[in-house]
This record gives structure tokens, C-alpha cells and sequence, in this order.
């Protein structure tokens, strides 16, 4: 008999995830939006977004292979997630060099040193980002008007969360389609918000993420401007628009679905997800209201990423028949 | 609403196509055969035969040493040579009787026949006793002595039976094709274990991709009191013990040390009940069951009935042969058979199937960095953290093992099937289980 | 300036306050504990291996200053000397052993034991023995997935590539046992240290019978016997098909190693004695006549030290 016999303990079958469907499917989830963004920012978005995928992939290989000289992880596509998701979180007009300083400062300070893929404390996008902020304000923070026929420059340039830090918006006046759509200025990977949410379909169809951080989140800061709206005694229609607001501005939807669940950062039980989503949205909306920047996503990811380790040593899955 | 248990599951495909429509077929009385003396848990059966004595089949070659054991009777009529050392499936050597086969001459009251008896007036302890002598063990592969399952301790009692009919691993169907071909001796043999434990009520829990044998079932059920057809979603581990009484039932198992029966439940095998019937109605010792030889690369695959003792060589033989190239032999589904060195071993009380990987699934995926994707999370049935009982064990932290509950884990293998990154979870959780049991023994002794 | 004044002063308001509550902790929870604990971790080699059955050396340490007896505690990472210098400082009698190494039992090769199948999964020893037999046809050898490796704290064991099997570096080795209690299978043992890392040790654990063994492996010990009866000093015993040397009567007469039929008992460090029967002269010459010089020498250190191991008796 020319059989050769493998042996190994069961289970012998395996299921079709792999961390490369995942990534690539984040990756595909991520597509609409960036097309989305090219249509309202022109070809810039995509550049930016390539020249960040490519600096966070190719500072991955170099680190691996000359730094760490561990075995290769590029191929997993992580690195390509990281640089398009850092990429969606920059003004489309962003000198090039700096979205290759974000990358850097992602892959080899947040990523790398920890141990790479699944060690990282903090979400190396949202880190890279919050980086650039605070070392670059002013090219961060100066955003172009979108170039499409049939947008209003009503806030010259100002993101709508500026403007209502400014307190230059009409709430129950504002575009909700046109905000839906992405015809407002900001970071333009965070602008497309009905492309994000569909993205956000495709990924819990695929079973990639679940419902839990998305709607801890988005559903905390909708409660959360309820709140403050009835305190602020505003009427009923604002007890509607005020959250709507919210959740269509800035980057709500993309850092709910896409940079809150990051798996290495995200704690590991339903339960955990759940306290770890109400966090960000609380965190968000204090910052928006109360904060010195009028965007507060970003920093509310990575405070909640460091309860992390904490939130999965003390909040455990139930165990099946315990009392 | 289809039933199902509560928290976590896998959905595998199923693969039960190959063999799921092949009627139930005799396989050939083997020349030699080779019954291991172990073939159940607990202690080894302790033999009655020596060299040279001749055998009819149903005759008791072993007898149960102590209370958790079994009695094995000869498959075969023909001369015992060897009461040895000889390797099992795994390699390595147990005790077998050694039979060889002449004629095929059975031991007087056994009843061969077809005719169904319906009438059983014997009490719960005559039941028992009958099934013990039969040497009935749990044949869904778990191999507990039946008789042990159904003598229910002082203090405790049953409030229903379950008989599981799930057979949630893949690729096997020689529970499916029981029920469809047995399905009359089935209900009787329900009816004797309802009174073996005294309940009114028992359930028949089938999964919902074994539509006709839910049909079937039902049909022959018409009207009868007490017994019902529960449809179960189809989902792994459905037919795990405490899985399959949580969906039935609505009751969860505390963590071990409990017992099914502490929420008043007692779980037996549909293959199982159909021996019971056999043994209790027709005074047929446990001799023969149905083994499913499958896989994708399997040139006809079959439900055969074997004789215990059986080489597997044969079984595989009589279904077209190995396919060429890697193999990966499994006594037992996929999801948690055990993997056969060769094709030596004998069919034993709890083989279910034979399963022929061959190609590239002979072979396991490459294990990557753990990305703490919490899927594993997701998919264990026994709310435990496989990501974490694994690096625990791999660090052989015992104490840190033993806290985050590693004896609740049924190794069911949900969260290794579900591992992106190819993680082998459950590899170190089984290790750090065995290892935890064994220090929990050792304190247990000392006090 | 007003607010640089304030500054300062509340600084030294803070820090004098956080200094008296530390002070006040450190002397409320102060755990009183003999100051010779710390010196005799010191001088111990602080690899914290948990040979010697204590949880590190710190605990170690404290068992050897509590105790009036200390001669059942040894650390075989420090050896003599360092038990010597902790007995001195501490004024008790000195604990002596004999020196140990880990040996690896096993001679089954790739190429003198076939691989009968091939392993996939979790790559450690204890997964696979609890599994099945292994990779080849013996139940008992070496399995060579290295839970040895990853138990020794000295980088004195690794798996050969070549052979398949576990080798133990002597000089590195401190004989902590790390490595027994790590291997499923109880192939290693740790036996006397002979000068010049001498040995002499029947490299098989099969406790299978003759015909068994040899199917599986062709270095394996059937059990015959043959070396028991040359063995002038007693030192070899039959049990279970398994022939064991004990390394404390063996006087490396290697007579024994001769009489092997399978080559199963391993010779280290000497030239074997020559063979009676007759042998192809080309492949036996050269060796002997290279290495006769270090057979006497052998001998010698092999008769110097009995008289110590007679005296520990």
C-alpha cells in the first residue's frame, strides 16, 4: 500500500476562517466607502489611501525582516487593513510624507514592538492617527470642501462637529441625506457613512464581527444625546436630530465598525464587547461636548483599549450550567 | 421554532450524502478476529477463556471487573488462540482475545429471528440486570456501560429520557440509518428504558438535516404515550450530553462533578436503545453494531453490520479500498474520532463510523498568531476560553488551567474547527485537562 | 513668583506626607524574616529550575536556614562546592551527593527505528503520547517533539535533527531533573556523572518483549540477558524485557557492551574493549589503536572512584 498515514488529534476538520478571509474581507467591506470618497474628493483619496497601505506593508516586511527577523506576517494582510483604515482617518489633502510618518509610527511603534499581529495593545490606525494630530494639527485638521456638484459650502471647510463646536449649526436644519451620502467635509474614509454601514452589513453577514461593539457604541451615543438634548430642553424634534447628528458627523460609523472591532484590541467576550462599546460612546460624546477637539472617537478607542486586558482578566463568558 | 442549546456551536457541513442513503448491509464474518477486552470505560473486562477453548457466539469470553465495566461476549463461534498483548488503533499494545472463526453456530435462548416482541412486564432491576449481562455500553462513542448510566443513585431520580438521535458529527449515518431500518426496535427499546428508570416521559432528539427519519419516527410513534420526536437545529455539538438535554429539556448540567441525572435526565444512544431492545426482548448479547465507512475519496461507502472484532482492513476492503496517496484514518467522526496508525484495529463496541480522510485533508492547516479574534469564544458550547486554557496549558500554568474551568471542556472541538489562525486549541486544552484531572485526583486521595 | 512659592510648597507638603504614609506602611506590614535567607539565595546560582523540590531558590533558601538538618536538601545546579560554602556560613553539615546527568535513554534513530506514520498537530510530547504510540512502531522511546528542551533552564538538552532523539550536553547539564519530570515517556534518568563524562547505560526503556522490539527498532533491548551474566559486579538487572545498569555498581568494565546483540547498550567517552569474535580488521584497527591511550586512563579514574561511592554506603 503506497498510503502514507497522518495522524492527529481531533478535531480533523477545520472551518473556512483564516486570518487572510478576514482581513480581505475587511478590506472588501472597506471599498465601497473608498469609492464613495474618490467620487466626492477626487483621485486623492485613493492615493493617499495607497501610499499609506503601501508604507504600513512595507515597514511591516522590513521590521520583520531585518528588526525582528521573525517569521514573515505581511502576507496575512493586516499591515494592507492598518494602512487603509490610518488612511481613511486622514484629509484627503495630506502632504504624502506624512501619511509614510503615520505608518511608521503604526506599524513600527504601536504594532511591531509589541510583537506584531494579536499582541498590540492599542489600534495601531487609530494610534497613528491620533499621532499625526497632535504632531501635525494643522495639516490634520484642515479639510478640503468635497468637489461635488450639488454640495452647499455652508461651513467652509469645517467639519459639521467644528461647526457645532463653534456652535454654528442649525441642528434641525442640517442635510441628512447629503450626510448620509458623504457630501461633507472631514477625514474622507469617515465621511461615507451609508457606503460604511453597508460594508458594516457585509461584515457581520460574513460573520467577521458581531453586533456588539457596533451597537454598544452607536447605540450609547444616541442615548447619551438624548440626554443631553432633554436636559438642554430643546423640544421634540431635536430629541431626534441631536442623536442623528451625532451618529451621521465625523467618524461615529467608521470608528464603531471598523476601528472599535479591531479583534487585538477588543476585549474577548459578548459581555466585554458590550461594556467596552458603551465606554467609547460615552467617552466620544464627552469629548465632542465638553472636550477641547470636537472629534472624540479616535481618543475614546484608545482609552477603552487600554481597559482591554483588564475588561477580559474580569468579565468572564458564563459558564454553561453554572449558577 | 427548532430547538437547540444555548451558547456557542459549529456549523461543519456535513459530508452524510456519501453515505446516508446506502441501506444497513452484512459485512462478511471475519476468519480471525481480535476482541480487546477494554472496549468501554472502566476498568478492562477480565477474561474467561484460555487458550483453546471453543466459543459460540453470544458465549461470555469476559466478565465485568467491578461495577464500571462490561461483559464482551464472542463475536464469533470458532477456537480461542490467544489471550495476548496486541496493538490497538493507536499503536499501542492492550489485552484482545484472539478467535478463530468456524462456522457461524450462536449459544442456545438467543433469539435470531425477525419477529418484533412487543411486551415487556420485567422490572426496572430485571431490565438492568439483563442489560448488564448483555454488556450494553453507550455506542454513540462514548462507550459508558448503560447499566451504570441507568442505575440511578439513592436520593437522586429521573424525570425523563432522552434517547439521542442527533448524530451531530459529520460524515457519520449509522445512528440515521438505524433509525430508518430499525425504527420499530427502537421505540420498544425506549419503552424498556422508560421502565428501566421509571419516567412517563422520553424524547427522541433528531436533528433537523435527518428529515425522513424525524417522518419515519413520528409515523410509527402515532399516538403512542409518553415518547415524542423533538426536531433539533442542526448545529454542533447537538448531540453532546448536556447540549442535548439543554435543548430538549431546558435544564443545564452544573459543571462536573454533576451528572445528567442531577437535573433528572438520562441519556442513551438511539443505536444503544435498539440494543437494549435486543438484549432485553430477544436475550441478543452486544455482539455486532453498525459502523458508517466513509469519505470524500471513498469508493462506495457504506453502513455496515460488523462483528465486534472485525479488522477495520476488511470493512475498508469491502468499500473499495483505501484511495491512493495521504490518508487520514478516523475511528469516529471527524470532530472527535480518534486517528487510526493502521488498519488493524478491531470494530469495537463505540465505533460509529470509519472515517477515510484523504488528500489535503489528511493534513492540518498552519498555525499562525492568535489575533484574538474571540471566535473560539463564540463557538465553545460550555461558555469556557479556549484562547486562553491553551496558552495557560502550553505554559503548563496547571493552577491557572484548573481556575478557568478546563473540566467543564467536553472536547468537542468547536473552537480549534473555528480557529483562523489555525491555532491547535483544543491539542493543549485536552492536555491541560488530563493533567488538571489527574492533580484534582491526586488531592482528592490525600484528603 | 507667588505661584512658583505655592508650587514648591505643596510639592514638599505632598512629598513629606506620601514619605511618612510609606514609612507608616512599611513598618505596619513589615514581615520579619531571617537576614541569612538573603545571603544564602545569594550564593545559591538563582536559575530557579524547582530541582531541588522547592518553589524557587528564595524558598529554597529559607528551608535551608530553618532547618537543623539540612543534609536531604541539595542543590545539584551549585553541586558540591556551593553546598559546601551555604553549610559553612550557616554552621551545619555540608550535604553531599553524588554528581548526576541526565542521560536519554533511547537509540531508536530514524534510521534504526522507521517512521511508521506522520504527525500533525500540536507539537509537544505529552500531546502525542497521550494520543497514541507515536510516530514510529515503539511505545516507550523517545518521541522528539522536546518537552525536554522546553523544560531545561540550561540549554543542556536539544533534539538532534539527525537522529530524532534528545541529546544532553553534559558540561551544561546541572542535573535539576527538569527534563525527567518533563518526559511522558520517563526515557531520561538521571544517572552518576563519571570524570570525563564517562558512561556506560542500556539506551532502550521497552519493556516490550524481544520480537516486538525488534520490529519496531533495531536498537532496541530484547530483553536477552546476555549482558546480566558477564556483568562481574552485579550491576545489571532483567526486568520486564529490560536490561538496566545501575550506574552506582557499574565499574565501566564494558564487558557488557560486547555481549549486545542489537548494540542497544551505549558506551561514552571509551574505546570499546576489542571483540573476541572475529571482525573485519579494517573497520576495527584504526579505532582502538587511536584511542588506547584513554582505555587505562579510564580504568583508573573508574577504580579511583569506587572508593567513594564505597563510603557514602
Amino acid at each position: 500500500m503506497a498510503n502514507r498515514f497522518f495522524v492527529s488529534p481531533s478535531p480533523h476538520v477545520h472551518g473556512e476562517m483564516s486570518t487572510v478571509r478576514i482581513m480581505s474581507d475587511v478590506i472588501i467591506a472597506l471599498l465601497p466607502a473608498l469609492v464613495v470618497s474618490i467620487r466626492v474628493f477626487g483621485w486623492g483619496a485613493l492615493l493617499v489611501t495607497a501610499v499609506s497601505v503601501v508604507s504600513c506593508v512595507l515597514f511591516e516586511f522590513l521590521i520583520q525582516k531585518f528588526i525582528v527577523r521573525g517569521p514573515l506576517t505581511v502576507n496575512n494582510l493586516s499591515a494592507a487593513v492598518t494602512g487603509m483604515l490610518l488612511a481613511f482617518n486622514l484629509p484627503v489633502n495630506i502632504p504624502l510624507w506624512i501619511v509614510v510618518i503615520g505608518a511608521l509610527f503604526a506599524i513600527g511603534v504601536v504594532k511591531m514592538p509589541f510583537g506584531g499581529i494579536g499582541k498590540n495593545l492599542f489600534n495601531p490606525a487609530i494610534a497613528g492617527r491620533v499621532f499625526l494630530l497632535i504632531a501635525y494639527p494643522v495639516q490634520m485638521t484642515s479639510f478640503p470642501s468635497p468637489t461635488i456638484e450639488g454640495y452647499v459650502d455652508a461651513y467652509s471647510g469645517a467639519t459639521p462637529l467644528a461647526a457645532a463646536k463653534a456652535g454654528a449649526v442649525d441642528f434641525s436644519n442640517y442635510d441628512v441625506p447629503g450626510m448620509l451620502a458623504g457630501a461633507i467635509p472631514g477625514s474622507f474614509g469617515e465621511i461615507a457613512t451609508l457606503a460604511l454601514l453597508l460594508g458594516g452589513a457585509y461584515l457581520l453577514i460574513r460573520r467577521v464581527i458581531t453586533w456588539h461593539i457596533p451597537v454598544a457604541v452607536l447605540g450609547t451615543m444616541a442615548v447619551f444625546a438624548v440626554i443631553v438634548s432633554l436636559c438642554r430642553c430643546e423640544g421634540y424634534a431635536m430629541l431626534y436630530q441631536y442623536p442623528l447628528f451625532h451618529l451621521l458627523a465625523g467618524g461615529a460609523v467608521l470608528g464603531a465598525v471598523y476601528m472599535a472591532t479591531d479583534y487585538t484590541t477588543s476585549p474577548m467576550t459578548h459581555a466585554g464587547m458590550l461594556i467596552y462599546g458603551v465606554g467609547i460612546g460615552a467617552i466620544t460624546m464627552l469629548i465632542r461636548l465638553w472636550g477641547q477637539y470636537p472629534e472624540g472617537m479616535s481618543f475614546a478607542i484608545l482609552i477603552m483599549n487600554s481597559v482591554v486586558p483588564l475588561i477580559n482578566k474580569y468579565v468572564k463568558p458564563s459558564r454553561f450550567g453554572a449558577r | 421554532m427548532m430547538r437547540t442549546f444555548p451558547i456557542g456551536g459549529v456549523h461543519p457541513s456535513d459530508n452524510k450524502k456519501w453515505s446516508s442513503n446506502s441501506a444497513i448491509e452484512q459485512m462478511d464474518l471475519p476468519d480471525v478476529v481480535n476482541v480487546p477486552l477494554s472496549q468501554h470505560i472502566g476498568a478492562p473486562a477480565t477474561p474467561k477463556v484460555a487458550k483453546g477453548d471453543k466459543v459460540r457466539v453470544g458465549d461470555l469470553i469476559a466478565e465485568a471487573t467491578g461495577f464500571m465495566s462490561a461483559n464482551i461476549h464472542a463475536p464469533v463461534s470458532g477456537t480461542v488462540t490467544a489471550v495476548d498483548m496486541q496493538p490497538n488503533g493507536q499503536g499501542l499494545r492492550q489485552m484482545m482475545i484472539t478467535i478463530r472463526r468456524e462456522g457461524d453456530e450462536w449459544a442456545e435462548g438467543i433469539d435470531r429471528s425477525d419477529t418484533i416482541v412487543e411486551n415487556c412486564e420485567l422490572t426496572s432491576r430485571e431490565i438492568i440486570d439483563r442489560i448488564k449481562a448483555a454488556g450494553i455500553v453507550g455506542m454513540g462513542g462514548a462507550t459508558f456501560p448503560t447499566h451504570v448510566k441507568l442505575s440511578i443513585p439513592d436520593g437522586k431520580h429521573a424525570e425523563a429520557l432522552i434517547i439521542n438521535g442527533v448524530e451531530c458529527e459529520p460524515y457519520l449515518t449509522s445512528d440515521y440509518r438505524t433509525m430508518l431500518e430499525r425504527g420499530r426496535e427502537l421505540i420498544i427499546g425506549t419503552k424498556i428504558l422508560m421502565r428501566a428508570v421509571n419516567v412517563g416521559k422520553a424524547y427522541i432528539g433528531v436533528e433537523s438535516n435527518k428529515p425522513d427519519a424525524i417522518k419515519h419516527l413520528r409515523s410509527l410513534l402515532d399516538g403512542t404515550e409518553g415518547i415524542s420526536v423533538v426536531k433539533l437545529k442542526t448545529k454542533y455539538p447537538q448531540g453532546g450530553e448536556k447540549q442535548l438535554i439543554a435543548a430538549v429539556l431546558g435544564l443545564r448540567v452544573p459543571p462536573p462533578p454533576a451528572l445528567p441525572i442531577d437535573v433528572g435526565a438520562v441519556v442513551c444512544n438511539a443505536s444503544t436503545a435498539v440494543a437494549v431492545y435486543e438484549a432485553v426482548q430477544k436475550n441478543k448479547p452486544l455482539v455486532e453494531r453498525v459502523v458508517t465507512v466513509t469519505g470524500k475519496h471513498m469508493r462506495e461507502p457504506k453502513n455496515l453490520l460488523a462483528r465486534f472484532g472485525t479488522p477495520v482492513e476488511a470493512l475498508v476492503a469491502k468499500c473499495g479500498g483505501l484511495p491512493e496517496g495521504d490518508v487520514r484514518v478516523l475511528n469516529g467522526g471527524p470532530m472527535m474520532g480518534r486517528p487510526l496508525v493502521n488498519l488493524g484495529m478491531p470494530v469495537m463496541k463505540g465505533c460509529s463510523g470509519i472515517v477515510v480522510m484523504s488528500g489535503a485533508d489528511a493534513l492540518r492547516g498552519r498555525e499562525s498568531a492568535c489575533i484574538k479574534c474571540a471566535k473560539c469564544v463564540e463557538a465553545c458550547p460550555m461558555g469556557l476560553e479556549p484562547y486562553l486554557l491553551s496558552k495557560l496549558s502550553r505554559r503548563k500554568d496547571w493552577e491557572s488551567v484548573e481556575r478557568g474551568d478546563v473540566v467543564s471542556c467536553i472536547e468537542c472541538g468547536s473552537c480549534q474547527y473555528t480557529c483562523p489562525a489555525n491555532i491547535p486549541l483544543l491539542d493543549y486544552i485536552r492536555l491541560g485537562k488530563q493533567t488538571v484531572m489527574g492533580i484534582i485526583r491526586t488531592r482528592n486521595a490525600k484528603k | 513668583m507667588n505661584t512658583l512659592v505655592f508650587t514648591i510648597l505643596t510639592l514638599c507638603v505632598l512629598g513629606v506626607v506620601s514619605a511618612l504614609v510609606l514609612y507608616w506602611v512599611a513598618q505596619k506590614f513589615k514581615v520579619e524574616e531571617d537576614p541569612r535567607v538573603d545571603d544564602v539565595e545569594k550564593m545559591l546560582p538563582g536559575a530557579n529550575c524547582g530541582g531541588c523540590g522547592f518553589a524557587g531558590c528564595r524558598a529554597f533558601a529559607s528551608a535551608m536556614v530553618s532547618s537543623d538538618d539540612i543534609s536531604d536538601l541539595y542543590c545539584a545546579v551549585g553541586g558540591a562546592d556551593c553546598m559546601k560554602r551555604i553549610a559553612d556560613y550557616l554552621g551545619k553539615a555540608a550535604p553531599v551527593k553524588e554528581p548526576l546527568v541526565a542521560t536519554v535513554r533511547c537509540g531508536g534513530t530514524c534510521e534504526k527505528r522507521p517512521r511508521t506514520n506522520s504527525y500533525v498537530g500540536a507539537s509537544s510530547c505529552a500531546v502525542v503520547s497521550s494520543l497514541y504510540v507515536g510516530e514510529t512502531g515503539c511505545a516507550y522511546g523517545c518521541l522528539g517533539y522536546g518537552d525536554c528542551v522546553a523544560a531545561c533552564a540550561f540549554d543542556a538538552i536539544r533534539i538532534n535533527p539527525e537522529t530524532g532523539i534528545a541529546e544532553v550536553d553534559a558540561d551544561k547539564c546541572t542535573a535539576c531533573g527538569a527534563c525527567v519530570k518533563a518526559c511522558p515517556k520517563g526515557v531520561i534518568e538521571l544517572r552518576k556523572k563519571w570524570p570525563k563524562n564517562r558512561a556506560i547505560y542500556v539506551s532502550c526503556v521497552s519493556r516490550d518483549k524481544g520480537p516486538v522490539v525488534m520490529k519496531a527498532c533495531k536498537a532496541g533491548c530484547i530483553g536477552c540477558g546476555k549482558c546480566a551474566k558477564v556483568c562481574e559486579f552485579g550491576a545489571i538487572t532483567i526486568e520486564n524485557n529490560l536490561a538496566y545498569i545501575d550506574p552506582f555498581k557499574c565499574r565501566l568494565c564494558r564487558k557488557c557492551v560486547n555481549e549486545c546483540p542489537t548494540g542497544a547498550i551505549k558506551l561514552v567517552g571509551l574505546a570499546p574493549l576489542p571483540k573476541k569474535t572475529a571482525e573485519p580488521a579494517a573497520a576495527a584497527a584504526p579505532k582502538p589503536a587511536a584511542e588506547k591511550p584513554a582505555a587505562p586512563a579510564a580504568n583508573k579514574a573508574a577504580v579511583s572512584a569506587e572508593p567513594e561511592t564505597a563510603e557514602k554506603k
